[in-house]
């Protein structure tokens, strides 16, 4: 019978297996993180949910995080718990934001893995402004599909109007309701 | 009128037309069945049996078609506005509209950053009674409820403005 593994065994397991991607751990926080290069999420997650020591069988949550212009980054951050074993795993990759006007960020898709991911993607997509390469339904989930930009984003700037109606508080009313006295 | 309803021995009631039909308007405001966010909780909780809505004759219709008053009773989104304005189209006139709770009055605690809220119901379509709270209690909307019976006994359906306006430009032309 297999046991619960710890942060160390997963992240040792891991690296043997990918022995020729760089991984790197943070276990600075309270929660250890394994990070790993964004063209391999996919496969690496794949292996951590087949692999039978560790069975990743949950995705608890998937998560995006905007680090600002200045950083010039962007992460998505996986939260997997494999319930047979009771144990957990926080996985994350690291890329680089898109500069305005440009094509957004891609990561692979792990909605084939965990069928959860489907809309925890399209959230990120929605909010954050992330393309899901793989991905089988990549629309806004939260938003209006005709809204403009992401609104997690660190630089967002609100659009002024949506379909005429001011967006700000500050603007006002758009245009004068028809004056109607017959209006009962 | 109301004093000789009460006494029973009044054979006969004298009224205008357009009192009789005002009060029989006031006295049946169905709104339509629809709540956005937890004002409508509260709204539900002034229909049910504690605060009973219905002995103001008031009880939600499950369709624009059938109702004489919309509850915005909640947060407008921006994806909810067009259909809001939509719902309102939909509703025969004469139509009125309670604005619900502080989200709708103004945009409530999503005023300054909730870029996915419009900033007040008011910026879509009329409103004729704002009713305050975060979430308003039953009681603030009953009595919301009861501005709106006063405007609608002070109003003349009989008589539009446009065939008032009609009737004085012929009594100069002729």
């Amino acid at each position: 019978m297999s046991k619960t593994m710890t942060f160390q065994e997963i992240s040792a397991l891991v690296s043997t297996t990918f022995s020729d991607l760089i991984l790197e751990t943070d276990i600075k926080g309270p929660q250890p993180i394994l990070i790993v290069p964004v063209q391999h999420i996919a496969d690496i997650c794949g292996f951590m949910y087949r692999d039978s020591r560790m069975f990743f069988d949950y995705l608890a949550c998937l998560t995006a995080i905007d680090n600002g212009v200045a950083q010039g980054t962007m992460e998505v951050v996986y939260n997997l718990t494999s319930i047979p074993y009771g144990h957990n795993l926080m996985i994350k990759t690291i890329f680089p934001r898109n500069a305005d006007g440009a094509s957004l960020p891609s990561v692979p898709s792990v909605t084939n893995i965990w069928r959860t991911a489907d809309w925890h993607e399209r959230e990120a997509y929605d909010l954050m402004g992330i393309h899901f390469n793989g991905h089988p339904d990549l629309r806004r989930i939260l938003l209006p599909e005709d809204w403009e930009g992401h609104p997690l984003r660190k630089d967002y700037n609100v659009q002024d109007r949506y379909h005429g109606i001011y967006v700000r508080y500050e603007d006002g009313i758009s245009e004068q309701l028809p004056a109607d006295k017959d209006r009962a | 009128m109301s004093d000789k309803i009460k006494t029973g021995d009044g054979g006969i009631i004298l009224t205008n037309a357009e009192d009789l039909m005002n009060w029989a308007r006031l006295s049946s405001l169905w709104p339509m069945g629809f709540g956005l966010a937890c004002c409508a909780i509260e709204m539900m909780a002034a229909y049910a049996s504690n605060y009973d809505l219905e002995r103001f004759g008031i009880l939600p219709r499950p369709s624009p078609r059938q109702s004489d008053v919309m509850i915005v009773a909640g947060t407008v989104t921006f994806k909810m506005a067009d259909r809001i304005r939509r719902l309102y189209e939909r509703m025969p006139e004469p139509r009125y509209v309670i604005s619900m709770g502080s989200c709708s009055n103004c945009g409530g605690p999503y005023w300054e950053h909730g870029y996915h809220v419009v900033k007040g119901v008011d910026r879509i379509i009329p409103v004729d009674v704002y009713v305050p709270g975060c979430p308003p209690r039953p009681e603030a909307l009953i009595g919301g409820f009861m501005k709106l019976q006063e405007k609608i006994k002070g109003e003349h359906p009989l008589a539009p403005s446009l065939f008032l306006e009609m009737e004085a430009n012929e009594t100069v032309n002729a």
